[in-house]
C-alpha cells in the first residue's frame, strides 16, 4: 500500500470538508472494495475519509410503503431485514459473511462495479438515492462502468426502495468470486413490471422489452418470445457477451417463477 | 497515530502508520501471528478474527478502523490444556492437514455456530465458510468438525 493520511470523521460536514481540503482524498465505509485496490497499490489517494464514526446513517426502516436503508447499512442487516425479502435475500448473496459483516450498501452504490449485486435492486425497486442536500431517482443513478450521478465528494447517505407486491432476484455466480456473472431482479406492482440487470451491460440497467411481455402475460413463457439486444454487453474471460444476453433470459424465467 | 484497542480481553495501545491494517497491528504489533496471510485479495479468509462480535478478515480492515474495538483472535480462545470446543473438534475430525487455513477457519466457523441458533445443516456450513479456502482438505472434515462442534459449543 501507498502512505496516505488516515482520517475518521465524526459528522458529515466534517467528512465533506476534509475531502474539499484533500489534494486527492477518497471516503472509506465497509472497505470491501477499497482496501483491496489500495492493497494491489491500483490506487494512490492523498488522504482515506473513513465515513465509520457518523452518527446516524445506518439500519433499515419501513415507512408508508417505503423501505429506508441508512448508507452506511452492511449487507449483513440487510439480509436479516424482513422488509423486502426479495432485497434481504440479495443481500444474503453478497460475496462471502465476511464480507457481508463490513461491506455497506453506499460503498457498493457509489462504486457502480458493473458486476455487483445491489444495483440491480436499485433500478428494478423505484429507488431514491439520498446524499447530504439531493436525491437522484434509481433509474437515473448508475451513468456507466463505475459511474454514477453522484458530484465529486458527495455521500450517499440512504437509499430508499417501494416495496413491491412481489419480487425475486436471481443470479448466476461467479464461482470465484460470487460477484454476479448476470443478476436479475424482477418486481411487481400493480400491473407494473420491472426487471433490473446487473452483470451484462456497463452498468445496471431495466429491460424494458421483458418488462413489456411481462406486463401483459406475468410467465415464464412471456420471456421466450422476447430477444435481447447483446451487441453493448460485456464480454471477459467468465463470460461472453452472447452467454449474458442468454442468461438475462435464463435468469428473468426463474425470477418470474418464483414469484409465482 | 495512536489507536486503543481491546485484544483477547486486554486493552493494547499501539502507534500505527496510517496506512496500516488490523493484521499488521495484530501479527507485528502485538506478535499474536496465529492470524495469518494467506491472500493479496480478500479472499482466502486465513486472516479471520472477531471484531466487535464479528467475524472480519482482519487483512482488509485498517488499523484506524479498529480503534476502539474488541477483536479476539485465536490465541483468544483457547490453550493447550483446554481447547475451545471447535478446536476438539477440528482435532477429532482431522479437519486440518498443513494448517495454514485452520486459524481462519476456526474463528468463521465459531461466529457461524453462535450466530446459526443449532440449526446449522451441510449446506449451512458450506454456506458459512464460503469466505475460507483450504487448499489441503477438501473441505469434507472441516464440515463435519463445525457439525460436531455445533452439538459441543
Ligand atoms: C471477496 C469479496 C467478494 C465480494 N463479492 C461481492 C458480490 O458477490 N456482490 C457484490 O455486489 N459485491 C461483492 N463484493 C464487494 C462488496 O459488496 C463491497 O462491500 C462493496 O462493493 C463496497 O462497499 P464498501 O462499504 O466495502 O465500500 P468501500 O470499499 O469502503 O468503498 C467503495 C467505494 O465507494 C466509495 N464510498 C463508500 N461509501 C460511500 C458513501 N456512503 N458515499 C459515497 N461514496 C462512498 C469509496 O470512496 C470507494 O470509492 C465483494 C468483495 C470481496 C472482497
Ligand atoms: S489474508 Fe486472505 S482474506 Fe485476509
Ligand atoms: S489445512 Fe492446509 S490450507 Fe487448509
Amino acid at each position: 500500500m501507498y502512505q496516505f493520511n488516515y482520517h475518521r470523521p465524526s459528522t458529515l460536514d466534517e467528512a465533506t470538508s476534509l475531502m474539499a481540503g484533500a489534494e486527492d482524498g477518497v471516503y472509506l465505509s465497509g472497505g470491501m472494495t477499497l482496501i483491496p485496490t489500495l492493497k494491489q497499490r491500483l490506487a494512490s489517494p492523498s488522504d482515506v475519509i473513513d465515513l465509520g464514526a457518523i452518527p446516524g446513517l445506518t439500519g433499515v426502516t419501513l415507512n408508508d410503503g417505503t423501505v429506508s436503508v441508512g448508507g452506511m447499512t452492511r449487507h449483513g442487516e440487510v439480509a436479516a431485514s424482513d422488509a423486502i425479502p426479495a432485497l434481504a435475500d440479495l443481500a444474503s448473496r453478497i460475496g462471502d459473511a465476511h464480507v457481508r459483516n463490513r461491506g455497506t450498501i453506499g460503498g457498493s452504490i457509489a462504486n457502480s462495479d458493473p458486476a455487483a449485486d445491489y444495483p440491480a435492486a436499485v433500478v428494478a425497486l423505484g429507488a431514491t438515492v439520498h446524499t447530504a442536500n439531493r436525491s437522484i431517482a434509481g433509474g437515473d443513478y448508475f451513468t456507466g462502468l463505475f459511474e454514477t450521478a453522484l458530484h465529486d465528494g458527495e455521500i450517499v447517505t440512504s437509499v430508499d426502495f417501494c416495496v413491491p407486491d412481489a419480487a425475486a432476484y436471481e443470479k448466476f455466480p461467479n464461482p470465484a468470486s460470487r460477484y454476479a456473472v448476470v443478476g436479475v431482479m424482477v418486481a411487481r406492482c400493480g400491473d407494473c413490471v420491472c426487471v433490473g440487470v446487473t452483470g451484462a451491460g456497463a452498468c445496471a440497467f431495466r429491460a424494458t422489452a421483458l418488462e413489456e411481455a411481462l406486463a401483459t402475460d406475468f410467465s415464464p413463457g412471456a420471456v421466450d418470445g422476447v430477444g435481447v439486444d447483446h451487441s453493448e454487453f460485456n464480454s471477459d474471460i467468465h463470460a461472453s457477451a452472447e452467454f449474458r444476453g442468454h442468461l438475462v433470459g435464463v435468469l428473468t424465467k426463474r425470477a418470474v417463477a418464483r414469484i409465482g | 497515530m495512536e489507536i486503543t484497542l481491546t485484544v483477547n480481553g486486554a486493552a493494547r495501545t499501539v502507534d500505527v502508520a496510517d496506512n496500516a491494517l488490523l493484521v499488521d497491528v495484530l501479527r507485528e504489533s502485538l506478535g499474536l501471528t496465529g492470524t495469518h496471510v494467506g491472500c493479496d485479495t480478500s479472499q482466502c479468509g486465513a486472516c479471520v478474527v472477531h471484531m466487535n462480535g464479528d467475524a472480519v478478515k482482519s487483512c482488509t480492515v485498517l488499523a484506524g478502523q479498529a480503534d476502539g474495538a474488541d477483536v479476539t483472535t485465536i490465541e483468544g480462545i483457547g490453550d493447550p490444556d483446554a481447547l475451545h470446543p471447535m478446536q476438539e473438534a477440528f482435532r477429532d475430525n482431522h479437519a486440518l492437514q498443513c494448517g495454514f487455513c485452520t486459524p481462519g477457519m476456526i474463528m468463521s466457523a465459531i461466529d457461524l455456530v453462535q450466530k446459526g441458533g443449532g440449526s446449522l445443516d451441510e449446506t449451512a456450513v458450506r454456506d458459512g465458510l464460503e469466505g475460507n479456502l483450504c487448499r489441503c482438505t477438501g473441505y469434507h472434515n472441516i464440515v463435519k468438525a463445525v457439525l460436531a462442534a455445533q452439538s459441543s459449543m
